[in-house]
């Protein structure tokens, strides 16, 4: 019987022929923490009495959630992380540095293996090849210590994109289509792996967007194959030697089926407070914007601050409606700024936030108020999510984003593109 | 056997209603953090709960975030187990791993305030108020050990490690 991505790579990761539903012990490659779990998972590795750290140099601690920190008892929980790096030698990236699930693929994860973080986005790194999933403070504080972990391996559905996408639709619109056909509990425990026409034309960046959203279905990781694209992008990031060319067996037993025709979608917009609560943004026209977000682990990288930019060119945000904008990484700071997108946003009345997770988890840097509704770019929009339950917020593309900020209302970017 | 009366949540309590990120700041202080659970969705819930209470909700309990913080405060607020139609995976094993029992059954058949008795072993809730037994879902057999001896950190403590 043949295998299916998930099943391949912790086949090879435990040297055992696994199967879903199989409990496994893997091999951790990479575990990582950030500001928000990071300091209850030092605490627990403190109680547990481990004394080891398995692999240093693939022990990661990030500063992004609460980066620069906004208050005293954060800034305090910055210095147990830096503390704790230095004496174990673990990897730090502090404040300004980007969210953690960019420069994990900026810098870390590679085809084939076990990513765990604490932080239910880590699946981003699929878009990778890579088994990436979150888990909570005391699970990888035990995985930073043992180097390994406990899995089921999870059943998959098989998502299939063939077609193109047109204009002014995107891997984003793909995703919020995708969970709400299946539900925000639609693939839990679950396996997403992606394949078609449209997923081997799709840039890096649009599966990065798509793997980091699998978790909103509540799937265990969103798997994309290998390919030129995977090739030339470890490249780019100076680690060719690590591609590996994955793909799941033809006939691999997918428990689900679902096709999609890239082709047939329209932009579309999560409403509040779920993110399969989704309409087309065009239903949508005269919904007011106090506020749009353009930034997150989903939609912060230079291609989507680049679409943000093509848009506003020119023009100006609307007068009631401010636009954040946080790039996902330094180093897509810095390119943005070369390549002219940020003075472009500026010029259009961005708000410039340095990178990290900005206002997208509610702990500072635009909590909204009471009535308002946000259009943002991020993965969710549960009921006080941004730091008022008071508050709305709509989830949609950056061209979605880019386009509402000019016309104060959500509004489909086709109108504009 | 546990016994306690059960508080009814509706579908898709997301860890960001158990514990909202403008809290934030308050996840190395538990304590103060727990003194908050689920106010957004049911303001009374932290000063009603007692220990040996049970949560039954709906649908994907849990969802969301990482943050283990969310099953914690349950824990410290007093509830002894959270019963549920389904749970979202991260949440899943966070609860597990803090000692937390989450158990799938139908709570359809339980309503806010209904007195419940849980029999772990014999894997049956029964609903002492409308005299219904609701069979628990399957738990898989590396989590119950881990239960059974507290949550991962006790488990790690004794045997060191996840073979043994
Ligand atoms: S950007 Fe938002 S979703 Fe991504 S890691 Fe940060 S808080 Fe989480």
């Amino acid at each position: 019987m043949g295998k299916t991505l998930a099943e391949k790579i912790l086949s090879e990761n435990s040297g055992s022929d696994a199967h879903a539903g199989d409990i496994i012990i893997a091999r951790v490659d990479l575990a990582f923490l950030q500001d928000g779990t990071g300091p209850l998972a030092l605490r627990q590795l403190e109680e547990s009495g481990l004394e080891q750290i398995a692999n240093p140099e693939r022990v990661v601690l990030f500063l992004d959630h609460a980066a620069p920190s906004p208050s005293l008892e954060l800034a305090n929980d910055h210095i147990i992380l830096r503390q704790f790096a230095r004496k174990s030698g673990a990897q730090l990236y502090d404040v300004g540095e980007g969210v953690c699930h960019q420069l994990v693929v900026e810098s870390y994860a590679n085809p084939g293996e076990v990513i765990i973080g604490a932080d239910s986005h880590t699946v981003t790194a699929g878009a990778l090849g890579a088994f990436a999933t979150g888990m909570g403070s005391t699970d990888v504080a035990i995985a930073i210590a043992l180097g390994r972990t406990w899995l089921r391996v999870p059943e998959s559905f098989n998502v299939a994109v063939s077609g193109g996408f047109t204009k002014g639709v995107y891997a984003k619109d793909l995703a919020l289509h995708l969970i709400g056909r299946l539900g925000a509990d639609g693939a839990t425990y679950k396996s997403l792996e992606f394949s078609g026409e449209a997923i081997a034309n799709m840039s890096m960046t649009g599966r990065f967007t798509l793997a980091n959203m699998a978790v909103e279905a509540g799937a265990k990781t969103g798997l994309f194959p290998t390919d030129e694209v995977t090739r030339a992008y470890l490249e780019s990031r100076g680690r060719s030697a690590l591609f590996r060319s994955l793909r799941p067996d033809p006939d691999a037993k997918y428990e689900r089926a679902i096709a999609i025709d890239a082709s047939s979608l329209e932009p579309m917009v999560s409403k509040p407070h779920a993110v399969d609560n989704i309409a087309l943004a065009r239903e949508l026209t005269g919904t007011k914007i106090a506020q749009v977000f353009i930034g997150t682990c989903t939609n912060g990288r230079l291609d989507d601050l680049a679409v943000a930019a093509a848009i506003l060119s020119g023009k100006r945000c609307h007068p009631k409606t401010r636009l954040l904008v946080a790039p996902a990484s330094r180093e897509v700071l810095r390119e943005a700024i070369s390549a002219g997108y940020i003075q472009t946003l500026l010029e259009a009345g961005a708000v410039l936030l340095p990178p990290g997770c900005g206002p997208c988890v509610g702990v500072h840097q635009g909590v909204l108020g009471d009535g308002e509704a946000c259009l943002s770019t991020a993965n969710r929009n549960f009921r006080g999510r941004m730091g008022n339950p008071e508050a709305h917020i709509y989830l949609g593309s950056p061209a979605t984003a880019a386009a509402s900020a000019i016309a104060g209302e959500i509004t489909d970017p086709r109108e504009l593109v | 056997m546990l016994r306690g009366k059960a508080f009814k949540f509706e579908d898709n309590i997301s860890t960001d209603d158990i514990t909202p990120g403008r809290l934030f700041h308050l996840r190395s202080n538990l304590p103060e953090l727990a003194k908050h659970v689920l106010e957004d969705v049911a303001p009374s819930f932290g000063s009603m709960v007692k220990p040996g209470d049970f949560i039954a909700a709906g649908v994907n309990f849990g969802l969301g975030s990482s943050r283990e913080h969310a099953a914690i405060v349950l824990k410290m607020a007093g509830v002894e187990a959270i019963l549920a139609k389904s749970i979202a995976r991260i949440f899943f094993r966070n609860a597990v791993n803090v000692g937390l029992p989450v158990l799938i059954c139908d709570t359809d058949k339980i309503n806010d305030g209904d007195e419940l008795e849980i029999d772990l072993v014999g894997s049956i809730v029964k609903n002492l108020t409308n005299g219904t037994k609701l069979p628990i879902g399957e738990f898989p057999e590396v989590m119950l050990r881990i239960l059974e001896e507290g949550g991962l950190i006790p488990y790690i403590k004794k045997h060191g490690d996840f073979e043994s």
